[in-house]
């Protein structure tokens, strides 16, 4: 299987302050924001983020995290049993009259922010819902877009892109790879 | 898992697995919309045969929460009064093609019968003096969060545990998990052999002070066809679990519904250890988790996993 390395720790770190940036500026009204991540990686950048913007704004902004196994539009669908991890949603604050910026790993197909967004709203009526990714590979499935992206891969459907962070995975990288022929075939 | 008929199906991880997924139905039992959409457009049909007022409204409120449609028979008031069959009701309520049967019966081994019959995944919800899964895994819930595990934790299970699913399922599952668990009672009142299943057994109260959990059960006086305690004041008399008997940091348990002043007295059962109102609260999110693990189990969420992109339809949470 080969690997190839598209952004290393400082790249991911540039990217994110690049994103924090953006964020503020079109939004001048920071205090009236709120990030939330997607579990496991989204929520683990939406933390940075939420750091980089509170340096970047002063303001503490409202933070929770979101798990959309509830959401899933292929519950049942019989796919590889994968290790069992659960989590549960956090946010606890009130999402009406705010700008709520979803923040998340990759994006692909868009089928993942379309459950996000659904969950999102059993919890209030947010103001506005923007889209935060480190990564767009494309190959969207939904009239999905994002409004903030930190890189754009162009990837054939088949690679992987594999997003590490320091927090889960022990150190921040992302790097695209071909399945193996046996994966492919599975 | 295709259907949940017995918790000695059941090994240590996938009782765990059942009981993590509980805990994320807690947060959204929290929200001001506490229902989510998992199971929208399948059905569920509750089946009862026998009456129940926590399992059958915690399973109704579960199957709603997670946007299923719900049929709920109650056997009085059914054509089985007029003499249907459990078979031919089985195959009746086959035919609108639900998700799930969940059924409570007189007689050990119905749910077996039934998962023979139906193509739907079936719960046991009681089936005679059998087994009552759903009742083991909501006390294992309850107390996995109040003491965090319960690896190494004595509890005792007292009361009529002859006539009891409850006992049977909650000691397999008690152990199953690491606890320790002797079983009390009158000599009528306990199975032979039972200590086979590898519990200490006690004809008499006087070491519970041992225990960490004191688990009562109901004197079920419709199974009682025989005398088998002089009678309820006398069993009361010797084993009723009383704030005198019971020490300040012992918890207390009742699967419901209780007979006041017969197995617990009143005071017990208001005492602040007794943990009776949060096992009806882990009723309902055990129950949603049941059935989302039967129905919406096998694939999983796997945010860990190392992407995806080589299925033709890409299974959405997992990073692409």
């Amino acid at each position: 299987m080969s690997e190839k390395v598209v952004l290393e720790h400082d790249d991911l770190r540039r990217t994110l302050k690049r994103i924090a940036h953006e964020i503020a500026e079109k939004n001048p009204d920071a205090a009236g924001l709120a990030i939330v991540g997607i579990h496991t990686r989204g929520a683990v950048l939406a933390r940075r983020l939420h750091a980089l913007l509170a340096e970047l704004t002063g303001a503490d902004l409202p933070i929770g995290d979101l798990d959309i196994s509830f959401y899933r539009d292929d519950v049942g669908a019989k796919a590889p049993a994968a290790q069992p991890v659960v989590h549960a949603s956090h946010i606890d604050f009130d999402l009406s009259e705010r700008t709520v910026v979803l923040v998340d790993d990759v994006l692909f197909t868009g089928r993942t922010v379309r459950a996000a967004i659904e969950a999102l709203f059993d919890y209030g009526r947010p103001r506005r819902v923007q889209l935060a990714v480190l990564c767009d590979r494309g190959h969207r499935e939904l009239p999905i877009r994002p409004d903030y992206v930190g890189k754009n891969l162009p990837t054939a459907r088949g690679e992987r892109v594999n997003v590490s962070l320091g927090e889960v995975d022990g150190s921040d990288q992302v790097t695209i790879s071909e399945p193996s022929h046996a994966e492919a075939l599975s | 898992m295709k259907h949940l008929l017995a918790i000695e199906q059941l090994s240590r991880e996938e009782i765990e697995a059942i009981l993590d997924r509980a805990e994320s139905f807690a947060e959204v039992g929290r929200r001001d919309i506490k229902k989510v959409p998992t199971l929208r457009g399948r059905t569920v049909v509750t089946l009862f045969y026998e009456s129940s007022t926590r399992t059958s409204s915690s399973f109704e409120l579960a199957a709603k929460r997670l946007s299923a449609d719900l049929v709920s028979v109650k056997a009085a008031g059914s054509s089985v009064d007029k003499g249907e069959s459990l078979k031919d009701t089985v195959a009746t309520l086959s035919a609108y093609d639900p998700a799930a049967i969940v059924i409570r019966h007189p007689y050990a081994g119905a749910a077996q019968m039934v998962a023979e019959w139906t193509e739907a995944a079936v719960v046991n919800a009681g089936d005679g003096k059998h087994e009552h899964p759903s009742q083991a895994l909501l006390d294992v819930y309850t107390l996995r969060r109040r003491l965090g595990s319960l690896e190494g934790t004595r509890i005792w299970i007292v009361g009529d545990v002859l006539h009891s699913r409850v006992a049977r399922s909650n000691l397999i599952a008690f152990q199953r998990m690491g606890a320790e668990v002797t079983v009390c009672g009158p000599p009528t009142l306990i199975p032979r052999g039972i200590e086979e299943l590898g519990c200490e057994v006690s004809y008499s109260l006087e070491r519970l002070g041992e225990a960490e959990v004191v688990y009562a059960l109901r004197m079920q006086r419709e199974r009682m066809n025989e005398s088998f305690v002089p009678s309820l004041r006398e069993y009361a008399a010797s084993f009723q679990i009383d704030t005198r008997r019971l020490n300040p940091r012992q918890l207390l348990m009742h699967p419901g519904p209780v007979n006041r002043g017969v197995e617990l007295s009143g005071e017990a059962i208001d005492s602040p250890q007794s943990l009776i109102a949060e096992q009806v609260a882990a009723g309902l999110v055990v129950r949603m988790a049941i059935l989302y693990e039967l129905l919406a189990g096998g694939e999983r969420p796997a945010p860990l996993a190392k992407g995806d992109g080589t299925a033709e339809a890409t299974p959405i949470g997992q990073p692409a």
